[in-house]
């Protein structure tokens, strides 16, 4: 029998999943101006209007959308049509299936039934994210080929060997959090950060892994290919692996890259900030470590813990930002230097000291 | 002279390789002026402290960057009192113009206390240095260059100021925009 009420709930999250992603990707575009030109002491991109109306460069997403539509795609007589076509696809799907995996809150108990706030739950969430984030090497690999352009070959090699290389690095980064967690199941890794240390330090990713934290950002950041990283993007310079990509395809290229940006904001969050939890906040409000409580109702708890994990995701997003605008690249060998001769000792260095610590305090 | 030449050795170690300390010390100051932007651009929505500019940007057709009054501008013919033109077609002006762009046909005035006067005037702006030589040579003040008049971006290669041009006689040339017209009515 099929269970109609979990499948209508699957859907349901689906398309609120997709409505979402896509929503803060345009909104993204956005940010991403607006925050690099407040850094930069300017204003930013603020002329897009309907009828007058400006609001501060909002409509800009749209004007860029309908740029990029409206240009003309062109596909290079010499590339390999298929692959050329095919490469955005899995790129664009790449980052956008492993948002399946990504809670949304708390499960929700509804007509008798707990349904799970993830659209799949699934309890191998965090290697089918590495899976698939490990498919987008393939976007990159295939678009830099198939365009059949010596530029675009290059980039796409550089990149396909950052890509891999940090893969590594991520991998090594977030095992130490899958020992200590011990699942690979998003929404219970979210459950075990609930607790407190010596009564009050909440029990944070970030402060029981915070060697782990400070790997996985860069080497999230090289799987997206955002500078300081983005050797193989480089639009300006040397030439990205979308060279020869325009119009709406281009367009999938630059906003796979900002789902992306949400997607490790979010596995960020649920990892390494503790998920929708809110320090000390439990089912019926705020019990103080100190002593005291505030009673909440259940709906408002629910509100809060939904806004606590969108407020984190927004403050990575703005951190991964604040990052883009501020580093210059690295150079190819001081990209291979670190990935290889600094990020990857830490990183087993970082999984040998949890493996004694948990040893020590007898979890193994 | 012997220069005095400071060698300044930069020899990356720990600290530096592993990037951190230094990445986070630069986050920390593009943040700071992020949030002290953010808050100068508050103030500044509710009309606190506008003295206090929040970007360097100028919102450049509305509001234009300050020229300094020494600018040189598009070129300006004048005029006397009752009309006439100034300029007495002496020439001096398109002999010293290094950059050859000034061409003038002298005629016969009609008035006849003045002898010259020039039947064709046309600068070729493309050329044009800006230098302003025109101007210092001038005898007799006939030719101005403007501090406001400084758009003059066109679509073709013949941007020639004619003499109605140079007069003020014609306006709206093609590349004669109307962000001009708004400065000139600002500068008053
Ligand atoms: S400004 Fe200089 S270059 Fe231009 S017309 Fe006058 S003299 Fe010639
Ligand atoms: S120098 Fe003055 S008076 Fe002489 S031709 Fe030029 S504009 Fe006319």
């Amino acid at each position: 029998m099929i269970d109609w009420v979990i499948l209508a709930a699957s859907a349901v999250k689906m398309l609120i999943m997709i409505a979402i992603v896509m929503g803060i990707a345009i909104i993204l575009t956005w940010v991403e101006r607006k925050q690099s030109a407040v850094m930069q002491d300017r204003i930013g991109a603020n002329r897009a209007d309907i009828l007058g109306l400006r609001i501060i460069g909002l409509f800009q997403p749209f004007a860029d959308a309908i740029k990029m539509i409206t240009k003309e795609d062109f596909i290079p007589p010499f590339s390999n049509k298929f692959l050329h076509t095919l490469a955005p696809v899995i790129t664009f799907f790449a980052v956008l299936v492993v948002f399946a995996v990504i809670p949304l809150g708390p499960p929700l108990e509804i007509a008798g039934r707990t349904i799970s706030m993830q659209i799949a739950d699934i309890n191998i969430g965090l290697l089918f994210i590495l899976a698939f984030g490990g498919l987008a090497v393939y976007g990159v690999v295939l678009a830099g080929w198939s365009s059949n352009n010596k530029y675009t070959l290059l980039a796409a090699v550089r990149g396909s060997a950052q890509m891999i290389s940090y893969e590594v690095c991520l991998g090594l980064s977030l095992i130490g959090a899958i020992m200590i967690y011990g699942t690979l199941d998003m929404t219970d890794m979210v459950l075990q950060q609930s607790g407190y240390w010596f009564g009050w330090i909440p029990r944070w990713g970030i402060i029981m892994q915070p060697l782990g934290a400070l790997l996985f950002l860069p080497a999230a950041i090289a799987e997206n290919k955002r500078v300081p990283f983005d050797l193989p993007e480089c639009e300006s310079e040397i030439l990205g692996y979308h060279m020869e990509y325009s119009g709406l395809r281009a367009g999938m290229f630059m906003f796979a890259e900002f789902i992306e940006i949400i997607f490790i904001a979010a596995l960020f969050t649920v990892i390494f900030l503790g998920g929708w939890q809110i320090p000390y906040l439990y089912w019926d409000g705020f019990h103080w470590p100190w002593g005291g409580m505030w009673y909440l109702p259940f709906w408002f708890v629910k509100t809060l813990e939904f806004l606590a994990l969108f407020g984190k995701i927004a403050f990575m997003i703005y951190f991964m930002i604040l990052v883009r605008w501020t580093l210059p690249r690295f150079r190819y060998d001081q990209l291979m230097r670190l990935g290889w001769k600094y990020l990857l000792p830490l990183g087993v260095l970082n999984l040998a000291v949890t493996g004694v610590v948990l040893v020590i305090i007898g979890r193994i | 002279m012997q220069k005095k030449v400071t060698n300044i050795t930069f020899n990356p170690g720990f600290k530096e390789n592993i990037y951190y300390p230094e990445v986070f010390r630069g986050l920390w100051i593009t943040n700071r002026h992020f949030f002290v932007n953010m808050w100068r651009h508050t103030l500044n929505l509710f009309g606190i402290r506008t003295k206090v500019r929040p970007a360097v940007t100028y919102q450049y057709p509305e509001d234009p960057r300050p020229a300094h009054y020494r600018l040189r501008g598009r070129h300006r013919l004048t005029e006397k009192q009752n009309g006439a033109m100034r300029c007495t077609a002496c020439m001096l002006c398109e002999t010293i113009c290094p950059c050859d762009c000034i061409h003038i046909v002298p005629g016969e005035s009609p008035d006849p206390h003045i002898e010259k006067f020039p039947e064709e005037f046309t600068i070729d702006l493309l050329r044009c240095c800006y230098c302003g030589f025109c101007v210092e040579a001038c005898p007799v003040d006939a030719i101005r260059m403007d501090v406001t008049r400084t758009e003059m971006a066109g679509y073709t290669r013949d941007i020639i100021l004619t003499k109605e041009l140079l007069l003020g006689k014609v306006k709206a040339h093609p590349w004669e925009n109307w962000i001009a017209e708004g400065v000139e009515e600002k500068a008053g």
